[in-house]
């Protein structure tokens, strides 16, 4: 009844319970946090824009980022995945969402920032429907947790078009 | 000789009863793990909720052995989501993120690139040869829960054979020499 087994065990059981217990509860004080994150992008230069030997529409350029996303960090968050996307509707596709930069911010303190990059990934669309296109650059954010649900949201950003011929 | 034989026959018929007993619990905590299992696909929509990580390619956000929990619904996949993917020829499934969406207009199929947050490239080098994009059915499910280190149990139990053997075996005696 009382043997080492015995108590070994309750104490384990007892133990990862109140440990499970526990990471439960972090995650869900995690709802209790509002952000209000703010974000900028100009595109200030547009480096090179092309039509690709396959037929596809290629551009090059060049944005400067200012945003503050001090307010998504809590306690539990280990770390914040963002990136700029450019999306974008033509007639053959419904969406299309580019990735031209992302990055990992690490830390509250790092989290207020302003960059100035060329685009990371690759801007090619899907055939030749750049020219003259209007576009969103879409700031999205993936908070990524010391334990629990991850959480991610977005700042849209309308209003930018590309140049009428190829440069 | 009639008193003996009585006796024997109490003892034959106590250890087939507490034979059976043991038989019993066995089979409610395999079954009640499997219950859980099943129950856990339906929830999630998801042939495997449960996912470890067993590479470093989403590093510093998931480290090999760490928990990831799987949802699968019919939402459409979007850039920045982080899914699971099984690529033809692969057994192994792979925990990367999306970093180009195309989305067809008329049959609503999409185009999907991902990309590992701590590689350099993204990851047409791993899909089969010539494939360009993932599409719906290569994708199982997209993250939303992490737990840290619990899965560096299966990672130990699949390197390690032995260690699982052993601890199947001595599980196996306690519930058998238990007298509870």
């Amino acid at each position: 009844m009382h043997s080492i087994g015995y108590r070994a065990n309750a104490l384990v059981t007892f133990a990862l319970t109140i440990l499970a217990v526990m990471c439960v509860i972090v995650s869900v004080s995690d709802w209790f946090n509002h952000p209000s994150p703010t974000s900028q992008v100009e595109v200030v230069n547009i480096n090179w824009f092309s039509k690709n030997p396959d037929g596809d529409d290629e551009v090059s350029l060049t944005m400067y980022i200012t945003a503050n996303l001090q307010s998504l960090f809590t306690w539990n968050t280990k770390q914040v995945f963002v990136f700029v996307a450019a999306e974008y509707g033509t007639r053959k596709n419904a969406l299309n969402q580019v990735s031209l930069w992302d990055g990992i911010i690490p830390s509250k303190e790092k989290a207020n920032f302003n960059i100035h990059v060329h685009n990371k990934y690759r801007f090619v669309d899907q055939g030749s429907n750049l020219r003259g296109k209007d576009f969103n650059l879409t700031l999205h954010w993936h908070v990524m947790p010391k334990v629990g649900k991850m959480f991610a949201d977005k700042i849209v950003m309308p209003g930018y078009r590309l140049p009428e011929a190829y440069r | 000789m009639g008193w003996i034989g009585e006796q024997i026959d109490s003892i034959k018929s106590l250890q087939f009863r507490q034979i059976l007993t043991q038989a019993v619990s066995l089979g409610m905590i395999v079954t009640s793990a499997l219950i859980i299992w099943k129950a856990l696909m339906c929830f999630t929509g998801s042939e495997s909720p449960v996912v470890v990580v067993l590479s470093g390619s989403m590093e510093p956000g998931f480290k090999r052995g760490d928990i990831l929990f799987l949802h699968m619904s019919d939402d459409p996949i979007r850039a920045g989501e982080i899914v699971v993917f099984n690529v033809d020829g692969r057994e192994i499934p792979i925990v990367h993120r999306v970093i180009k969406v195309h989305e067809q207009k008329d049959t609503g199929e999409v185009d999907v690139l991902t990309k590992g947050d701590n590689n350099y490239g993204d990851d047409r080098l791993l899909y089969a040869h010539g494939q360009l994009w993932l599409h719906r059915h290569h994708i199982m499910g997209r993250a939303v829960g992490f737990l840290p280190y619990v899965g560096w149990v299966t990672i130990i139990m699949t390197e390690k054979p032995i260690i699982k053997y052993v601890l199947i075996g001595i599980l196996g005696l306690l519930v058998i020499t238990s007298k509870e």
